[in-house]
């Protein structure tokens, strides 16, 4: 259908444009990177030399002005928000998404979707301060100190909710129509159609909507920052505070110096590989799934 | 990566510049506590400002580097947030700001003080229900601040215990998100700038500050260097100031200055110029 063939003046422009325009986006990214990296290099630099840098990944305690920085708990905690807010959001997401498609009246489904809309555009901060003054309380007069990974959950569950909703939303409407057709002609009920048809050929959008979602909660910082109580600590329970990754460098870099800056910006590399593993992970699933569909 | 190109930019023109500003005096660099590092950036921001072609270079490293770089003649300026000791006589300190916590709780607590014995026992967790001082039967909500903070600094100081030993519920970077965490839990016990605190509880935030070894816990207290959990800013120079380096001084410790150490939580020296309430934000 289409070919790689230039033939055409303004064609060979466009081309050169959009070439420079790509590979700037390549290279701000290289450049994140590499800053990154030198960054934190003083940091593995010291930990190897005195033979301590695997107790980034093992070591339980976080006291990086008496030289201890594990980040363990951390990591374990960023995991344990972000799997606790996707679980929640996902069934609330994708039911909300098959109402709006299939169950909502017309004018329903408009104001639904304008209310998810406004949910999207809420910024962080203002989640943050929600949860801080309202939820945290609410929680501490249930089981003290409030501020806890219950908290976290709740609040980024708000968060990625709306993404899920709507980008499953769109993923079933653009589900083929013959599909649709098809499965009224063999006299399926709606709920069969919706479960045996819709929901699988959407999947690879609906997975799509939920990396991106997964990827929102890993990585924000100050909605958890404010409601987590940032104990460093493994997530042993839901009502005890923990802190994220993302929370300790918002914390402690504006103060931090020496290894301890740069075992911050260890710990934003560590947090970008996490994100990085997470997406070629979900590349791979849609791939597979859109494989299986070809030759299935 | 715009602040990257744009401390590029500086770095270059500082390059540019430097024949002329070493044969001018014009450029001045001041290192030392990252207490003192942002209030003296402000500092210099406006001096700068009002003197465009004075250059002012300030950098963090602690108290300790403050005063080696300035017995070596590496920075014109030291910062040191705290009295000079014994052994440092040979420079002279000027005074620029105080910096002072308080301690709050929730304003529903019955209690109404607490020794420094019983303060490290609650933030070692050795007690950890208010019904053991006397209040209430609920369990202490221990909040404390995020490493690399001054605030914890001179509280760990203050009460000599290391960060390692404290066992907290709740840690917590801004003022302000301390007393929005205390305002929102009856059993909660935290320290924050004294400025802050004072400025909130005006506003009606349910907190309360509690005294310390007898002493208020207010703005105007920490000015009069009668409250104890409380340290000194100083600039430290080595010879007896002059030109450039006199001019800085005496700017940074005038009333011009006043409004950039109130909103960066400090407290402004000889309460003569400060009145209390104007604290905070």
């Amino acid at each position: 259908m289409f070919n790689n063939s230039i033939n055409n003046q303004a064609d060979r422009r466009l081309n050169f444009l959009l070439l420079i325009v790509a590979s700037a986006t390549g290279l701000l990214l290289a450049i994140i990177i590499l800053f990154l990296l030198n960054e934190s290099w003083p940091f593995f630099a010291n930990r190897w030399r005195d033979g301590t840098w695997l107790q980034l990944f093992y070591g339980q305690s976080w006291y990086p002005l008496e030289s201890q920085f594990g980040m363990a708990p951390m990591i374990l905690s960023s995991l344990a928000v972000t799997v606790g807010a996707v679980v929640l959001a996902l069934p609330l997401g994708l039911g909300s998404a098959i109402y709006l498609q299939f169950y909502a009246s017309p004018r329903w489904a408009q104001s639904f979707r304008l209310l998810l809309n406004v949910l999207a555009g809420i910024p962080s901060v203002v989640f943050g301060l929600w949860g801080l003054t309202r939820l945290v309380p609410l929680i501490t007069s249930w089981q003290p100190p409030g501020a806890s990974l219950l908290a976290a959950i709740l609040v980024l569950t708000l968060m990625i909710l709306p993404t899920i909703a709507l980008t499953s939303a769109s993923a079933l409407a653009s589900v083929p129509r013959e599909l649709l057709a098809g499965s009224m002609a063999l006299g399926l009920r709606r709920n069969s159609q919706i479960l045996h048809i819709f929901l699988p050929a959407a999947r690879s959008g609906i997975s799509s909507g939920v990396l991106l979602a997964t990827a929102r909660a890993l990585g924000e910082t100050l909605a958890v920052l404010m409601v987590a109580g940032n104990v460093v600590q493994n997530p042993s329970g839901l009502f005890e505070p923990v802190r994220v990754l993302t929370a300790n460098i918002a914390l402690e870099m504006a103060y931090a110096m020496g290894d301890h800056r740069a075992s911050l910006f260890a710990s934003g590399l560590l947090l970008t590989m996490l994100v990085w593993l997470l997406s070629w992970f979900a590349h791979r699933v849609v791939r597979a799934h859109k494989q299986a569909l070809q030759y299935g | 990566m715009i602040k990257a190109l744009a401390s590029a930019i500086v770095l270059l023109s500082a390059v540019l510049n430097l024949a002329l500003a070493q044969a001018d005096n014009r450029q001045l660099t001041l290192t030392g506590s990252s207490t003192i590092a942002p209030l003296a950036m402000e500092i210099a921001k406006r001096y700068e400002s009002q003197h465009p072609d004075v250059r002012i270079d300030v950098q963090m490293g602690g108290s300790s580097r403050g005063i080696n770089d300035t017995r070596m003649g590496l920075a014109d300026i030291g910062m040191v947030s705290r009295p000079l000791k014994s052994t440092e006589q040979d420079l002279t300190p000027f005074q620029i700001a105080m910096d002072g916590i308080g301690i709050i709780l929730h304003k529903s607590n019955a209690v109404t003080a607490l020794s420094d014995a019983q303060i490290i026992d609650i933030y070692t967790g050795k007690i950890n229900n208010w019904q053991k001082l006397g209040a209430a039967d609920l369990p202490i909500t221990v909040v404390n601040k995020a490493e690399g903070r001054s605030t914890l600094e001179l509280f760990l100081h203050y009460f000599s215990l290391k960060n390692s030993q404290i066992k907290a519920q709740v840690v917590i970077g801004e003022n302000q998100q301390g007393i929005k965490t205390v305002a929102g839990n009856p059993g909660a016990i935290g320290y924050v700038s004294i400025g802050t605190a004072e400025y909130e509880q005006a506003l009606g935030t349910p907190i309360k500050l509690l005294p310390m070894a007898g002493q208020v816990a207010t703005v105007a207290s920490v000015a009069q260097g009668a409250y104890p959990l409380s340290r000194q800013l100083n600039l430290v120079v080595k010879a007896k100031p002059e030109g450039l380096v006199k001019n800085f001084i005496n700017f940074a410790q005038s009333a011009e200055v006043k409004d950039l150490i109130v909103a960066q939580f400090f407290v402004a020296p000889f309460s003569n110029s400060i009145k209390s309430g104007v604290a905070g934000e």
